[in-house]
């Protein structure tokens, strides 16, 4: 019972080495260096979407002009 | 703003993408490693590609049987859209196949296939671009958008399958099964194909709206100074 005990333990703790093995930005995740990415795309696809709806509001109004003219 | 509601849940499902698509857990893989997200943010630009495309024919098989000049203005505002969606997954891959596959362009089937399907959809706006009389452009170039909408579901979906491609679920596998043995990555995957394929629809009717006051203004200009 020990054995087996010993070997499912030794299992274990082999299973995620096994996993680590393939290299991945683990340092930079530990580092919290992540978030400084994540952040910035967040950034650029905020200003970028604002910009859209910019254009949007922009459109709304020539649609509106466009209604005013056709009226006349 | 005319009802927000799916706009907001564009902006939504892509800032869940990013966040989730850079922090969340993907399975360890050798050569892709930390790659592997490209995934979420690569496939995404051909989902919508696709979509916009549909879109763009639907339309077009509407303004043949309807001859409504607005449905002409969608198809096209969809055709474009499609194309820039095409574009950024075409230089999205080629940065992803440098370092994954060695060079930009490995001539692999799929590339090819989207290769061509971009030039088709160029030459789509080059026919616009030709004729000047509105009824005459409309008629053709939606008989274009079939042909063209015929001729990219071979070029990206049944021939890469047909021969070997670098690309996964191709030589005969369904899509996505190499990613998705233990399925962490569709929590991700399709909240993101949605979210841009959401922004893509946004980003054209903003196009087609414009226009179409654009011609209002301009038809009642003509009117009166007629």
């Amino acid at each position: 019972m020990k054995e087996i005990g010993s070997l499912l333990t030794l299992l274990f703790l082999t299973i995620p080495g096994f996993a680590q093995e393939v290299e991945m930005a683990d340092t930079m995740r530990s580092e919290g260096k992540i978030y400084v990415v994540v952040s910035i795309i967040l950034t650029i696809l905020g200003g970028l979407i604002f910009y859209l709806y910019t254009i949007d509001r922009k459109a709304t109004r020539l649609e509106k002009k466009a209604d005013e003219f056709s009226k006349k | 703003m005319k009802s927000a509601w799916w706009k907001i849940l564009a902006v939504l499902l892509l800032i869940y993408t990013v966040v989730g698509g850079l922090l969340m857990e993907v399975p360890r893989l050798v050569i892709l490693n930390e790659s592997i997200r490209a995934l979420y943010f690569h496939v995404p630009m051909w989902f919508g590609m696709v979509v916009m495309f549909l879109l763009s024919v639907i339309y077009a098989i509407r303004y043949l049987r309807h001859h409504d000049p607005l449905n002409d203005r969608i198809s096209a505002g969809f055709a474009h859209t499609g194309l820039i969606f095409g574009l950024l997954g075409i230089g999205t891959g080629m940065i992803w196949a440098n370092y994954t596959w060695g060079t930009p362009w490995h001539g692999d089937p799929k590339q090819n296939g989207s290769a061509i399907t971009t030039l088709i959809y160029f030459a789509y706006f080059v026919l616009r671009g030709s004729l000047d009389n509105q009824e005459q452009r409309a008629r053709l170039s939606a008989v274009y958008a079939i042909f063209a909408f015929a001729a990219m579901i071979p070029l990206i979906f049944i021939i890469p399958r047909l021969t070997s491609s670098m690309h996964p679920g191709s030589g005969g596998n369904p899509g996505f099964n190499m990613y998705d043995l233990d399925s962490t990555m569709r929590p991700v995957f399709y909240p993101a194909v949605t979210g841009w394929i959401l922004l893509g629809v946004w980003i054209a009717s903003v196009r087609i709206r414009i226009q179409t006051a654009e011609e209002k203004i301009l038809d009642h200009e003509y009117e009166r100074n007629r």
